[in-house]
């Protein structure tokens, strides 16, 4: 029989693994030797042996994790060809938060791309995706629906910008995933011309240095000092999701509910969270994108990870293309897609 | 239509009633004549036309979409007219259009104005009308895509009551809700009299309505843990609290002098052409608050058969042969052109005891006081109404209604005047077997759970049989539990729905709480229970230890009554 995508990759408890390069991408476990693609804490855990990922991702992991997150790591640079056993792999930026990247895995001329999270929508703090064809793409399906159209982030910052000039005695509460969307607001909101300090939950503070330290211009960010919050009218704060319904959140100047997500698409989803001012804005690919980055793959199969995978299944069907979901464990659900603070971060 | 979608998206995620009612005096300040009007119409239920039904919504979208992909984004979304507005595609001319630009040939797209759609939808042609929806969609915006969808699939529930809307009218001039109340009946949509009135442009609508709707009083559930300590028993005058629908009868002679008989719900809506035996009661001059109750041979049935008459669309000879209406009148409003709802309780009951009994008509009768010293007297008498004077009846009785004998007639659900104290429900302890994703605001929570009890299979194993289904009673946190137990326990996915584990082994407990049982040849366990809900959540407890369908059996079998109120079913099986 010959050589198939199947042989490169397998599904075990731990996730995707490699046999011939003896290796698993995004395990939900700790294992020996594992190669990450994003810092995000449903795929970069602590604790495995050896750890191949993007300079940012590494930096991300030590300051989530502390430095001793794993026995030992290496730097994976973006474009070249890493020799592991008996495979090749090569990382690429996926545009899903910054030093987010798809890994190509190739061997006896078979090549699977593992695109872990991305987008194609404009982000000014990470490099845009780049397609990688290959003959199998492994893609996930967040937003994996035809609803899911996100609109311009430009509007949607204006959304906020326009409500902060309308109730400039209100705090405006900014709900974000601490990893990522917290910093693509900051950065969008200085490109639309804010310059006033835009306020910081602690669970933000350190991850937002370093994407500073890295060299993202985000502008002044002060952290929240408990005993001043009342005083921050017409503030913009930002804080996790989880935060934006807390006590901590209703000692400020009669708060105006916000959540960044492109789960703010669904009205339900919104008015569960309690959200009076929802902004759409996703670090995922929404519909059309994860549809055009299929073709544009040029892939003759397509796996599934995670979100609405029956959609893409069947649309990938309506296309010729083969597809099949892989009911992979362990990554984020419906809506804990991009995780909320880690606790440590959020006390 | 813009401005009116506009108003509706921001009810939409405004949680708070005050800026509720802002945005809505905003919006009829601003908003011209007819457009404001109609909006009024369309969040007061006033608007008649042609619903738009969902099915051919549907159509529309799968004409233009892959429907295995509407229907997984329906399912996902949790509502038709979402899902369609956000899935809708730009109509394929739209690119030419780019190019050629607007023009003789290529008009811009046209949007609609609320007026407008309300006045096409009352005259279109049935065939027209899928065709007439796709232009507004396609000319409309995403948010105006989906306020004329709720509007018309007649589903318009954006967390606007009428009676907020008439608030924020009102407030428009300085006039409180009920000041509009009593004008509103006589008026239509538009309401351009209305407007002129309130914004002090005209006189103040006369009611030309000889029998006009009067907004009901409502009562508060009683706190057993708290309440009855701060109450005086003296002061309280106790009632039945009928299982039926409530409903006012009102008559009239209108300008001619020819009687005009009508018979509202609790919210308003005319229901006379549903029920003319009883409308042909109405020869007096009037209004009577009560509850409709289908009696046969002068004994009161139960809810289960009003609901047969109630969900049949045709009103046949023998429909109102099988199922007579009658009402059993607890209060008195209106009385030969005098108004009774500034008097005390125990005045207006007085005065309702003479128009009942000088009335002297088969289909409108008495509701029964019941009599008590004490709390623990109307407790004894809540547990058991047969065995004091309900007799029969006691079916049709779901508690007891307390209320002040000093009380005026208050429109609205004024604290403290009026209370209910319904009577226990029954228990059974289940095992979760399917939850489907809920809609509206719990869409994508497995909220709704099929439950199941054990049964003897042929070969004498257990095996757990669906016997109901429940989508609250919980609180959103153990929503939350609940919907990640789901997830975690899935063992088979059909579309929106999973099955859960279950089985002697493993499986999660749910205390339901019913009022009743029912046959049914629906469900495969041949019983049905009427409104079910959550009680608790029994995670504690081994599904081999949930109960079994002899429990319900034996409910159905022996009649209610027979189980004490209160008892659990497991131990009344002792």
């Amino acid at each position: 029989m010959s050589f198939s995508a199947s042989d490169l990759l397998t599904l075990t408890r731990e996730g995707l693994y490699c046999p011939l390069g003896g290796f698993h991408v995004d395990p939900t476990w700790p294992v020996p030797r594992a190669l990450i693609t994003h810092g995000h804490a449903d795929h970069a855990r602590a604790g495995h042996g050896r750890v191949l990922a993007t300079g940012e991702t590494l930096r991300i992991m030590a300051v989530r994790y502390g430095a001793e997150f794993c026995e030992s790591r290496q730097e994976a640079p973006l474009g070249q060809e890493i020799r592991i056993g008996d495979v090749t792999v090569r990382f690429a930026p996926a545009g899903h938060v910054l030093g987010s990247a798809q890994i190509a895995i190739e061997a006896q001329g078979v090549r699977v791309v593992v695109s872990g999270d991305y987008k194609r929508a404009y982000d000014p703090t990470c490099l845009p995706f780049e397609v990688m064809p290959c003959d199998v793409f492994i893609t996930e399906a967040t937003f994996g629906l035809p609803v899911f159209r996100m609109p311009d982030t430009r509007d949607e910052v204006k959304k906020l910008l326009d409500s902060v000039a309308l109730f400039p005695e209100r705090a405006h509460i900014v709900g974000a995933y601490a990893l990522g969307k917290a910093q693509r607001v900051m950065a969008l909101l200085r490109e639309a011309g804010y310059n006033r300090p835009i306020y910081l939950h602690g669970a933000m503070e350190k991850l937002t240095e370093l994407y500073k330290q890295e060299g993202i211009p985000l502008g002044e960010t002060p952290k929240v000092v408990a005993t001043e919050r009342a005083k921050l009218h017409g503030a913009i704060v930002l804080c996790p999701p989880s935060s934006i319904q807390d006590v901590w959140s209703r000692k400020f100047p009669d708060p105006v509910t916000s959540f960044a997500s492109g789960w703010m698409r669904v009205r339900a989803r919104a008015r569960q969270k309690g959200v009076e001012l929802p902004l759409c804005i996703s670090d995922h690919s929404d519909w059309p994108d994860l549809c055009r980055t299929i073709l544009e793959t040029g892939a003759g199969e397509v796996w599934v990870t995670h979100g609405q995978e029956d959609a893409l299944v069947h649309w990938c069907g309506t296309q010729g293309i083969k597809a099949k979901p892989l009911h992979l464990l362990g990554y984020g659900d419906d809506g804990e897609a991009e995780p909320a603070a880690a606790p440590e971060e959020a006390a | 239509m813009n401005d009116f979608a506009h108003l509706l998206d921001r009810l939409a995620y405004e949680p708070r009633r005050n800026a509720k009612l802002r945005l809505l005096q905003d919006y009829f300040a601003h908003a011209p004549d007819p457009e404001r009007g109609y909006a009024l119409a369309a969040m007061t239920g006033g608007l008649t036309f042609r619903e738009a039904k969902p099915a051919m919504i549907r159509g529309l979208v799968e004409a233009r979409i892959d429907p295995v992909l509407f229907q997984l984004s329906h399912n996902y979304v949790g509502d038709l007219a979402e899902t369609t507005a956000l899935i809708w595609p730009a109509p394929t001319s739209r690119s030419d259009e780019a190019v050629v630009g607007p023009g003789h040939n290529n008009p811009p797209p046209h949007v609609p104005t609320l007026a407008e759609v309300v006045e096409t939808l009352g005259t279109v042609k049935k065939a027209d009308l899928p065709a007439r929806i796709a232009e507004w969609l396609d000319a409309l915006d995403e948010t105006g895509r989906w306020a004329l969808l709720k509007l018309i699939t007649g589903a318009l529930r954006v967390g606007v009551s009428a009676r907020l809307a008439k608030t924020a009218i009102g407030a428009l001039g300085g006039h409180e809700a009920d000041a509009v109340e009593e004008v509103w009946h006589g008026l239509e949509p538009p309401y351009a009299t209305l407007f002129a009135w309130v914004e002090g442009r005209g006189e103040r609508p006369t009611t030309l309505n000889p029998a006009p709707f009067r907004p009901p009083m409502l009562s508060h559930p009683i706190d057993e843990d708290g309440d009855f300590e701060k109450l005086d028993p003296a002061a309280f005058s106790g009632e039945w609290k009928w299982d039926g629908i409530r409903v006012q009868l009102v008559g009239g002679r209108d300008e001619a002098g020819a009687q005009v008989a009508r018979i509202y719900s609790r919210t308003g809506e005319d229901i006379s052409g549903a029920f003319p035996d009883l409308a042909e009661a109405i020869t007096f001059s009037g209004a009577i608050d009560g509850e409709l109750l289908i009696l046969r041979e002068a004994r009161v049935q139960s809810f289960n058969v009003l609901q047969q008459r109630l969900n049949r669309k045709a009103v046949t000879p023998k429909l109102l042969e099988e199922f007579p209406a009658h009402v059993r009148a607890y209060d008195l409003m209106h009385a030969e052109g005098e108004d009774l709802r500034p008097l005390p309780f125990s005045e207006r009951r007085a005065r309702l005891e003479a128009f009942v009994a000088a009335l002297d008509h088969a289909r409108i009768d008495l509701s029964p006081l019941v009599p008590f010293a004490t709390w623990a007297d109307l407790a004894a008498s809540r547990a058991d109404p047969a065995a004091v004077g309900a007799g029969e009846d006691a079916d049709a009785i779901e508690g007891v209604m307390l209320k002040a004998r000093d009380s005026a007639y208050l429109p609205g659900r004024p604290k403290g005047p009026w209370w209910k104290w319904k009577r226990e429900p029954f228990r059974v302890d289940t095992v979760m077997m399917y939850a489907q994703r809920g809609h509206g605001k719990r869409s994508s929570f497995y909220s709704d759970y099929t439950f199941g009890v054990w049964r003897a299979r042929e070969d004498g194993a257990p095996e757990l049989v669906p016997v109901g289904k429940a989508y609250h009673g919980f609180t959103d946190a153990e929503l939350q539990k609940l919907d990640r137990y789901v997830r975690n326990n899935t063992t088979k996915r059909f579309g929106p729905v999973r099955e859960v584990a279950y089985g002697l082994d493993h499986g999660l407990v749910l205390e339901i709480a019913f009022e009743g049982v029912q046959r049914s040849t629906r469900h495969k366990s041949g019983v049905a229970m009427r409104f079910p809900r959550v009680a608790r959540i029994r995670w504690d407890k081994p599904a081999a230890e949930a109960d079994r369908i002899e429990a319900l059996e034996t409910i159905l079998a022996r009649g209610e009554r027979e189980i004490a109120p209160g008892e659990t079913l497991t131990e009344a099986q002792g």
